[in-house]
């Protein structure tokens, strides 16, 4: 009833084109960034921020990056941690490097260091499909973690093997290390997280995206249409690794704040993030959001939730109980609706367009 | 030059100068390979029976290790325990053939898969919540099996070969040679390949995909037994192991993931390249290559031969 | 001296020169020559097995033959890649139907134009300003081709969900979306109706004549082939076995042989 395109006429292409044609959509999204950008950092508590916001955004932006290369362009991955974690440890080695460089850009270019990886490890995929992709990124993700544990270069041989996220400051806000505020924090992951998905869904949508979905879909008629498979792929590769080596870097810096970092890029971390785009929706830059906020709010909501209405659940028993139900999860996703959250979304939409009177 | 010399040279010379060393190195490899197979075995009766690349197999092993051990401890005899373990492995086929396959039949191979790793989350969740996240002891000496090692001598010195080590190997091999009997000479088998060939043609001439299912998984479910057990003996039983599993991917990749032959082979080749990469060639770049080494030898293999060691050439149709 | 991009109608477009093509021990073409006049539709028929959709695979360099050579628009070639085939214009459907089925039908078109758009990533990542000119430019190509093969209502529907017959008119119009000097056609008719194959031949011939375009077609209706193609080329288990119009080709004694079979 009133969410309703009756009335909005497109004149132009342009028009047609856009990312989002409907102007109620338009109004959702403005919404949306209104509440994350002015309402959150000063009514959410320091705890809901940075355990919750922080989080969420920093999955949503690996996931975006897993969906990329395995729901736009059917690579399936199993390296996303590994990925992130060339992000986490260049950016490491990078403020060691250049200590006067605005952090941000940084991040950003530890996300380059993770495209150049995510390439090289991209290039048996011209020979190589499917299933046996996979264990190719398995070959990337133990490797990769093996040298985060026995490159001491890498974590300036520190005799824990931890990084330590130094002091930066941005326009003299201290944006990492210890005096940084979670609302600060919060604040760049969020910047970063927007501009990030405006590209990726830029990218999507145009040329690039449709030679991707092309290859994902029948990689042969796409070659005999005169796409190239190898540049294709290996640009899915790097713009996926640029993607989840932000978010490995913005992991350690903006929401770890250091520490261990070997263990965290481990391949259950992999795994969870691709569940997160199987839940979310494969080949859907919402679904990743969607899928993130499940997948990441699962475990705090076990933990803390259930407790704090009455249901007793110790930390162990909630752990494998959060087990069990992600497990049986993605099997009822799969079953019920294999394009997952994001296409429901979309029903949803659908239904109300057309209510109160479906006909 | 002196890179060039420790990275092509002297490891072989160490072989040469000590080969009583390398024999036990091979031996250990060999080992590690049965293992390997083993559950490379269980992906490649599910791969071919349903065409799902099951990821769960290797916490399938180590759930069955774990119900065994847990019914033992809860005072089951040994050998009941073994029984009730096999009930239970059955229970969990046709439960995943009920709730899991049926309802996906049809669907992209893709889609199985990502079911198979909510199987996967599933039963961890599961078998920590009943018997706990700490590593069990196996009760190999219960079950019979030998302990102690064999020492002989050769080659200018001693190599010990575990016991329980040479019964996995025997074990193995007998449990192999008579699935392959079953699936080569019996009807249910024949209709198994036909299943694999083609879920909707099978179906077209009156095979109950649900019942070869099943079958199939049941099959795994035994094979993940044996291998927990022998896996168990070696070290101890726990989630750790479900890592390790994932070596089967390369194996498969060597092997092809068709072929029961090539699903042992691999699995050995796996084991001895792993085990000699990393006492050769470790040591000269840290150590600990074992973790990633096998896929890297599976990668490169791919690379030169896509379609595996026993895999036909793929011809790519339009 | 490289040869002039532009061949006047009438001339040899594309030229098959002793092609052999083995799987194995398996010989899927044998020492076939052909040639493919500019403007012209010419169709390739022969029993199943014929090695039909081989030649096709050969002509736009998905398979390499082992002997022979093709010569496309005076430039000879043994080996090509598809990039190369698709960027010089040599354009095809598929047998069976080869859609980007999660791709709606508006985007598979689009995929169409891929080797004309050039707007590099970072214009991409902006999508405004040129990057939005050309896909603006592109979007009206993709239009006329839509209306031109009246396939308006479905743009926007992933071709998964559309019918059979739909799917092939698509596939149609994602090979005209590349503007292709020679167009090949898998049997773009089967399994269709009559009314279907109506429209579906009307299409072809309209290609050809609107735009020019060099045809290469694969189909097993005889009633079609002989109607639509200026010249026919029969293959019989990897071989050449007629070549010539349609008269011709229906009155050849080892035609006749190879589709009735032979009283021995």
């Amino acid at each position: 009833m009133f969410y309703r395109e009756t009335g909005q006429f497109k004149t132009t292409y342009q028009a047609d084109m856009a990312v989002f044609p409907i102007r109620q959509d338009r109004i959702g999204l403005a919404f949306i960034l209104l509440v994350a950008f002015a309402v959150i950092p000063f009514v959410g508590s320091d705890f809901f921020i940075s355990s919750v916001m922080i989080p969420f955004l920093v999955f949503s932006l690996a996931a975006i990056g897993l969906n990329i290369l395995t729901g736009y362009t059917g690579l399936i991955s199993l390296g996303t941690a590994a990925f992130m974690g060339v992000g986490a440890y260049s950016c490491y080695k990078l403020t060691t490097f250049f200590p006067g460089i605005n952090i941000i850009v940084l991040i950003l270019a530890s996300g380059l260091v993770s495209a150049a990886i995510g390439v090289l490890f991209g290039l048996p995929s011209l020979r190589i499909k499917g299933f046996y992709l996979a264990v190719a990124t398995l070959a990337a993700q133990f490797f990769l973690q093996w040298c985060f544990v026995r490159v001491p270069w890498l974590f300036n041989y520190n005799a824990s093997g931890a990084i330590e996220v130094p002091q930066r400051l941005v326009f003299g806000v201290p944006v990492t290390g210890a005096l940084a505020t979670p609302e600060t924090r919060y604040f760049v992951c969020l910047a970063l997280v927007v501009v990030l998905t405006w590209f990726a869904s830029n990218l999507v949508h145009g040329r690039i995206g449709r030679s991707w979905m092309a290859v994902r879909d029948m990689d042969i008629a796409a070659e005999l249409m005169g796409i190239r498979l190898l540049n294709t792929k290996l640009l899915a590769f790097a713009v996926s690794s640029f993607y989840c080596g932000v978010a490995g870097a913005m992991m350690i810096f903006l929401w770890y704040g250091g520490g261990e970092a070997a263990d965290v890029f481990s391949i259950r971390l992999s795994f969870n993030i691709l569940f997160m785009v199987i839940i979310g929706g494969l080949g859907s830059l919402l679904g990743s959001f969607f899928g993130a906020a499940f997948l990441a709010s699962l475990p705090t909501i076990m933990k803390f939730g259930l407790p704090a209405i009455g249901v007793p659940l110790s930390g162990a028993t909630a752990e494998h109980v959060t087990f069990m139900l992600v497990g049986a999860l993605i099997i009822l996703f799969l079953i019920v609706e294999p394009h997952g959250l994001a296409r429901l979304w979309q029903i949803g939409k659908q239904k109300l367009r057309t209510w109160p009177f479906p006909y | 030059m002196g890179t060039l010399y420790a990275i092509f040279v002297d490891p072989f010379m160490q072989m040469g100068s000590a080969p009583d060393l390398l024999v036990q190195t091979l031996w250990e490899g060999l080992v590690a390979g049965v293992l390997y197979a083993l559950i490379a075995l269980g992906f490649v009766l599910i791969f071919k029976a349903s065409g799902v690349f099951n990821f769960a197999q290797g916490i399938m092993v180590v759930f069955a290790a774990l119900t065994l051990v847990g019914l033992y401890e809860k005072g089951v005899p040994a050998w009941i325990a073994v029984f009730l373990t096999l009930g239970v492995m059955f229970l969990l086929a046709v439960t995943i053939e009920r709730v899991v396959l049926r309802p996906l039949v049809n669907q992209p191979d893709i889609i199985l898969f990502m079911a198979t790793f909510g199987i996967t989350y599933f039963l961890i969740g599961f078998g920590e919540s009943l018997f706990g996240g700490n590593p069990k002891q196996m009760i190999a000496g219960e079950l019979g099996l030998p302990r102690g090692a064999v020492e002989v001598k050769m080659l200018g010195g001693f190599v010990a070969f575990q016991k329980i080590d040479i019964a996995a190997a025997v074990i193995a091999s007998a449990m192999i040679a008579g699935l392959a009997v079953f699936f080569q000479y019996t009807r249910i088998g024949r209709a198994l390949r036909a299943v694999a060939d083609s879920h909707k043609a099978a179906l077209s001439v009156g095979i109950s995909l649900n019942q070869i299912w099943v079958i199939v998984w049941f099959a795994a479910g035994i094979v993940a037994l044996v291998t927990g057990i022998m896996w168990g003996a070696r070290s101890d039983v726990s989630f750790a192991l479900e890592i390790v599993a994932l070596k089967a991917l390369p194996v498969l990749i060597l092997g092809g993931f068709t072929s029961v032959p090539g699903a042992i082979v691999g699995g050995l080749l796996i084991g001895v390249g792993e085990k000699l990469g990393e006492f050769y060639w470790g040591p000269l770049i840290g150590g600990g290559i074992e973790s990633w080494l096998a896929y890297f030898i599976a990668l490169a293999f791919l690379l030169f031969r896509p379609q595996g060691l026993f895999g036909d050439k793929i011809i790519e149709r339009i | 001296m490289r040869a002039p991009d532009a061949v006047a109608a009438g001339d040899t477009l594309l030229a098959v020169d002793n092609v052999s093509l083995r799987f194995g021990g398996v010989k899927a073409i044998s020492d076939v020559s052909f040639d493919i006049r500019k403007g012209e539709i010419r169709a390739i028929i022969g029993p199943n097995g014929a090695g039909k959709t081989s030649m096709l695979n050969c002509i736009n360099g998905f398979y390499h033959p082992q002997e022979g050579r093709i010569t496309f628009k005076g430039e000879t070639r043994r080996r090509m890649r598809p990039y190369v085939a698709a960027s010089q214009g040599i354009a095809r459907t598929f047998q069976n139907v080869a859609l980007f089925k999660g791709m709606s039908t508006l985007d598979n078109i689009m995929a169409g134009r891929t080797l004309k758009m050039n707007r590099g990533f970072f214009w991409q990542l902006l999508r405004y300003g040129p990057a939005m000119a050309e896909e603006i430019a592109h979007r009206k190509v993709v239009e006329e081709i839509i209306d031109f093969l009246q396939i308006e209502h479905i743009r926007k529907v992933p071709v998964g969900k559309l019918p059979y017959g739909l799917q092939k008119r698509v596939e149609l119009a994602r090979a005209l979306a590349m503007e292709p000097e020679l167009l090949l056609l898998d049997e773009p008719m089967a399994g269709m109706n009559l009314e279907e194959k109506e429209d579906m031949c009307r299409f072809i011939l309209d290609v050809n004549q609107q735009y020019g375009t060099t045809i290469a077609l694969i189909e097993h209706d005889m009633g079609v082939v002989m109607d639509l193609s200026d010249r026919v080329v029969v293959l019989e288990y990897g071989r050449k076995i007629a070549d010539g119009t349609p008269d011709e080709v229906k009155r050849d004694p080892r035609v006749i042989d190879a589709y009735l079979g032979v009283a021995h």
